[in-house]
This record gives C-alpha cells, sequence and structure tokens, in this order.
C-alpha cells in the first residue's frame, strides 16, 4: 500500500455548495499521487488543543496532474465550522491517503450514495478506468442534490430520489434499486451513505446475488489503526474501518 | 535543527532499560509501533510501548468507542487486542526488526494470569513490562487491582516472580492517594513506575438522552488532563526511589519538560500520537533546545529539578 504521509496543504479554494455544505480544494501531491478511489485522508482542523482530533474526511477528487485533492463535507460541529472559514492560501495539515479504496474490476458498476456518501463515491465515478458507471443517488430535496453537477459529466445514468419528491422520483434509493438490478445485468453494486440505506442496499444485493461494496464510517481518532476506535465485528476476525477498509464486500462486515 | 536525535545527552535510564531518547509511546495509543513506520523511524523513539496485550485475545467494548471532549478525549476500548500467542508469533518477530526497546503494556484478570503472561512474554525482544492494572474499560482486571494497595502489590510479586525483565507498574489517577499506591507496589518490588493513566468520565449527548460510549464511560486523556498528571508525578516523585515514567496530556516538548521537571526520567506521548504521528520522534528537538537554552548538559540534571528539594546544577 502506499505511503502515508503528514503534509502540510496550501488550500487552493473552497466553494459553498448549499447551505450545509461546502467543497476545500488541497494542494497535497504527494496525497494526490498515490491515492486510489474511496481512500480517505485525516485533517487537522485547528492546530490548538480544542478540537483536539483531526476529522476523517473521504477524497471526493484528485487531480494528478496539479496535485490538488477535493474533500466535500457537511459543516456539523465545532471541527467542520473551523473548516468553514479556512481561507485561501493557508494551510492545514493532512494524513494521508488512509484506508482501502473500492475494488476497480466491475465491468458494469452501479454507484448508490446518499447524503455525504456521496463524496467518495466521486472519487469512484471518476476513477472507473473508462467504464461509465450508472449512478443512483438520494438526497432530502433538490437542495441537496447539487451532486448531479459532479457526477453527471462522467457517468452513464444518472437516477435521483428525494425524500420530498422535489426532484426525481419521491422516497429513498430503495424505491428505485430493486427495479433497476433487476433490469440490468450490473456486476458490482458499490454504496456509501447512512447506515439504513447501506444495510438495505446490500441486503437486496445479496437477494438478487450481485456483489456489493459499502464504505463504512465509524467514529475514529487515529485513522492509522493503533487507536481501535473503530474497530467493529466482520466474520470471525475483528475488523478495523480505517485500515481493513473503509471500504468492505458488504459479506465481511458482521456489524453495522 | 538541532544535532542529532542520538545526542547522548538525552539517554536515559528505566531501572536498567537504557533509552536513547526519554520518549516512549503509552499504551494503546500506538498500537504495536509498526503502524506508525510510515511517519517517523522507530529506532529513534526511546522505546516502544505496546497496546495492553492480555493472555487471550479480547473484543473489547461494544458500541462508540471514543468520543473527543474540551481539550482531550474518552476512550472504552476495552483492551481489544489479539492475545498473546499472536503477539508472540506475529507482532514481535516484525517489531524485532528495529532496533528499539519493546515495552509490552500487559492485563490479566487476577493476579496469577498476569504473572502465567509475564512467564510467557520472557522472551528475547521484550525489553520491559509494563504492568497495566489501571484500564478503567475492563470490568474484570485492569483497575479493580489499581485502586487497592494490596491487590496492586499482589499483581507485582506474581509479575516479578516470573519475568527476568524490567518490570515497570502503571498507576491509576482514580484513586484516593496516589502516593499510597506508588510506594505499596514500591514495597512490592516494581523496578519503575508509570503514571498516569484515564480519568474516568462520561459524556452525553442531550439530544438523545443518553451517554455516547457504548461502555457508558470512558478513560479522558488528552491535554485537559495534564496539570493533574503532572500533580501525580510531582507527589510520587517525593516519595518513591524507583524512577518514574510520566505521561498524561503531553503535546510538545515543553509539555515533556514539566514531567522531568516533576521527577520524570523519561515521558510517553499518548493522545498527542493521534494528532501528529511524528511526535515521538521530533519532540526530542524541542527537549534539546530547551536544553540548550537553559544550558543543561544532561536530562539527568532537569529531572526533579522543580520538586521541593530540587534545582538545576549550578556551572
Ligand atoms: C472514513 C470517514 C470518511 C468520512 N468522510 C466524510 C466526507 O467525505 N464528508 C463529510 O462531510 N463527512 C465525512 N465523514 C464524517 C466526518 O468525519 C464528521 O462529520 C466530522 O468529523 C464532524 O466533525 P465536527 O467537529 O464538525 O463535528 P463534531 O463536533 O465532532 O460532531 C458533530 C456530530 O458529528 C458526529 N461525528 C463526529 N465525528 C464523526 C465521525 N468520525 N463519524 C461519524 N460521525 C461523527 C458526532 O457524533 C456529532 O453528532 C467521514 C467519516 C469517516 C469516519
Ligand atoms: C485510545 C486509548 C487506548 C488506551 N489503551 C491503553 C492500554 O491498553 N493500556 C494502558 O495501560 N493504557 C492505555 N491507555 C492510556 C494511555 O496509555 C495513557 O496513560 C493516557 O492516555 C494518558 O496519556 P495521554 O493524555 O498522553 O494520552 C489508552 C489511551 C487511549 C487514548
Amino acid at each position: 500500500m502506499a505511503k502515508k504521509v503528514v503534509v502540510e496543504g496550501k488550500v487552493i479554494g473552497q466553494h459553498v455548495l448549499n447551505i450545509t455544505t461546502k467543497q476545500i480544494d488541497v494542494k497535497a501531491p504527494e496525497i494526490a499521487q498515490s491515492a486510489v478511489p474511496g481512500q480517505f485522508v485525516n485533517v487537522q482542523v485547528s492546530k490548538r488543543n480544542s478540537p483536539l482530533l483531526r476529522r476523517p474526511f473521504g477524497i471526493a477528487s484528485v487531480n494528478k496532474e496539479t496535485g490538488i485533492i477535493t474533500m466535500i463535507y457537511r459543516i456539523l460541529g465545532d471541527g467542520t465550522k473551523i473548516l468553514r472559514d479556512v481561507c485561501s492560501g493557508d494551510e492545514i495539515s493532512i494524513v494521508g491517503p488512509l484506508g482501502k479504496g473500492f475494488d476497480l474490476k466491475a465491468k458494469k458498476p452501479l454507484i448508490v450514495g446518499g447524503g455525504l456518501g456521496l463524496a467518495p463515491l466521486l472519487s469512484l465515478a471518476e476513477g472507473m478506468e473508462g467504464k461509465k458507471a450508472d449512478v443512483l443517488m438520494g438526497g432530502r430535496c433538490e437542495d441537496d442534490m447539487f451532486w448531479t453537477d459532479y457526477f453527471a459529466p462522467i457517468s452513464n445514468n444518472v437516477y435521483v430520489t428525494t425524500d420530498d419528491g422535489s426532484m426525481g422520483i419521491k422516497g429513498t434509493v430503495m424505491a428505485v434499486l430493486p427495479k433497476l438490478l433487476a433490469a440490468n445485468k450490473y456486476d458490482c453494486v458499490y454504496v456509501c451513505g447512512p447506515e439504513p440505506m447501506m444495510k438495505a442496499v446490500a441486503a437486496e444485493c445479496m437477494k438478487q446475488k450481485i456483489k456489493c461494496q459499502v464504505s463504512l464510517e465509524k467514529y475514529m481518532a487515529c485513522g492509522l489503526g493503533a487507536c481501535l476506535s473503530c474497530s467493529c465485528e466482520g466474520i470471525g476476525e475483528r475488523i478495523k474501518v480505517c485500515t481493513d477498509g473503509p471500504v468492505f464486500w458488504a459479506e465481511e462486515v458482521g456489524e453495522w | 535543527m538541532v544535532k542529532g536525535l542520538y545526542d547522548n545527552r538525552l539517554n536515559t535510564n528505566i531501572a536498567g532499560l537504557k533509552m536513547k531518547t526519554p520518549i516512549t509511546t503509552a499504551s494503546g495509543t500506538f498500537g504495536f509501533g509498526l503502524e506508525f513506520t510510515d511517519f517517523l523511524d522507530l529506532e529513534k523513539v526511546g522505546a516502544v510501548t505496546t497496546k495492553g496485550t492480555t493472555l487471550e485475545p479480547r473484543a473489547g467494548n461494544k458500541g462508540q468507542r471514543a468520543v473527543e471532549t474540551p481539550a482531550g478525549m474518552l476512550n472504552c476500548i476495552g483492551l481489544e487486542n489479539p492475545g498473546s500467542d499472536y503477539f508472540l508469533k506475529e507482532t514481535l518477530p516484525e517489531l524485532k526488526k528495529y532496533k528499539v526497546p519493546v515495552i509490552v503494556n500487559i492485563a490479566g484478570s487476577s493476579p496469577e494470569e498476569y504473572g502465567e503472561l509475564a512467564a510467557k512474554l520472557d522472551v528475547k525482544g521484550v525489553d520491559a513490562l509494563e504492568i497495566n492494572i489501571s484500564c478503567p474499560n475492563v470490568k474484570h482486571g485492569g483497575i479493580a487491582f489499581g485502586t487497592c494497595p494490596e491487590s496492586a502489590a499482589e499483581v507485582v510479586e506474581q509479575v516479578k516472580k516470573n519475568t527476568s525483565k524490567v518490570v515497570i507498574t502503571k498507576l491509576s489517577p482514580n484513586v484516593t492517594s496516589v502516593t499510597e499506591m506508588a510506594l505499596a507496589v514500591e514495597a512490592a518490588g516494581t523496578d519503575a513506575i508509570s503514571l498516569i493513566n484515564t480519568l474516568i468520565g462520561v459524556k452525553i449527548d442531550i439530544h438523545r438522552q443518553k451517554p455516547v460510549l457504548g461502555n457508558i464511560t470512558g478513560g479522558l486523556s488528552g491535554p485537559c488532563v495534564r496539570p493533574v498528571a503532572v500533580k501525580m508525578c510531582y507527589d510520587v516523585a517525593q516519595v518513591v526511589k524507583v524512577p518514574i515514567i510520566g505521561m498524561g496530556g503531553i503535546m510538545n516538548a515543553e509539555d515533556a519538560i514539566e514531567f522531568f521537571l516533576a521527577g520524570a526520567s523519561a515521558v510517553a506521548v499518548g493522545t498527542a500520537n493521534f494528532v501528529d504521528p511524528t511526535i515521538a520522534e521530533t519532540i526530542c528537538h524541542g527537549i534539546l533546545e530547551y536544553m540548550d537554552d537553559h544550558k543543561i548538559k544532561k536530562l539527568s540534571d532537569m529531572i526533579g529539578a522543580a520538586l521541593p528539594e530540587g534545582k538545576l546544577p549550578t556551572k
């Protein structure tokens, strides 16, 4: 696996995507060079003692030529509120690339994502090596669906569901998934999003006998496999989300 | 940058355990060391202290295991570890490839189990044992022994009887009198004392009206505990003769120096490894700079200099 590094990355810019979501671009060539789709970084939002721990974010996009990595994040608590106010030209400390990424061997992939789970999936859509994936994305309302602008240019078909029906089909991704799987010969489904969604998608894939990879999110402190905060039950063995994952085959996960 | 890190001004000696720098890694915050080799040169760390190891594998606690708190964090990992067989077969051979002393942190559910584990680990490649009688996150063993002087002494005796290695006993801050505990383990024959383990705490999720951690309580670590740790080091250093490894909230060289001045012969960096994975190596630069600034010739000159009877040697 590629060497992990800790770098001071120069912030190239931030963009507001909606009222709670931002994109941040950081120059981190060492990480950009070796990162693979599905990996994440651990970002130090402040040099002070509080907030203390780094915050993990999926790598949403990489530009190997410019050495710029992109993260898309939801403004939630203290850490992301500080990150929100970081300016172009500031330097932030980033550890990465971390974890194991997606299996890229699928010939006819379907990407299923909800909310910020779509961030690491974007790097997957980008990195599918010539194959364009179909994408099924879910959100609460139209305002959450800025994602279509990111995925549409690099994907095959894009299907949208919203809880309130303000865009695409009303309901969750599960309103569409069973039919989509039955009608297409997907050989792998990649899913990242809220836990109930990942569970439901994995169960449907299992039912229709289609391989499924899930990208899990668990509270973690080090991101390096040392603190064991994100360790959970696999099948017959313990798994660490930070180093054995965050991407797992659905059948490897014993405890959701 | 300051000269080499092998600058012998930083040498320290913990009851026969020779360390090239006075820095070790707090148990449970550095894995088995191998997790950090992308970030630092293990051979430039004074000693690697491993994750708490038990005779049999342990799965640890269920539910959320860590949460950030003001200037610190709570954890309730619950001593998850792959067990002593795995450690001896898979981990130790890898660690042995590095020229760095290895301190194995051990835990058990009875004094006899501690003894059995100590005997099993009495092998080449292990340089010292750190007895964890202070883990707040497991029901059996751990802190039960750490809060009662007689039980603590019993564990120390069992370990001493079964090993040829340097024995370090790690004390809990969750006691009425840490000096009483220190005197008890010293009398029982421990070669050194390390302190502190984590302080017990709870964080409540006010939106779910429930504790955040799966185990309800967790161990508090990080900069918020440092004054408590320095005080305990300062107190214990005045009553025991055995060397002390100080820890609790050390984030940089200045923090480490507080512990040396309070009587510690070495220090461990813990939670700081999560924030800066290079810290166990790079913290030495700042210590050497301080020594230059204050014309301190060797580390031992500043150990205990802030104690009532202590002072830096005059030129
Ligand atoms: C591997 C991984 C990849 C991630 N990728 C992304 C991403 O691409 N975009 C994104 O917006 N978020 C991502 N997250 C979640 C992100 O790390 C948290 O939202 C962030 O740390 C919150 O920090 P904060 O200081 O703003 O919030 P805090 O004040 O720390 O907490 C606010 C709320 O967020 C929850 N939270 C905090 N940390 C985590 C965590 N590690 N996992 C789950 N919940 C948490 C807390 O329980 C609390 O309810 C990822 C998490 C992991 C583990
Ligand atoms: C995630 C985590 C796991 C820990 N695991 C152990 C352990 O297995 N054995 C032990 O003796 N102490 C353990 N500790 C306690 C630390 O070794 C140290 O005593 C404590 O964290 C205080 O130092 P710090 O503030 O620098 O982290 C753990 C601490 C943390 C944060």
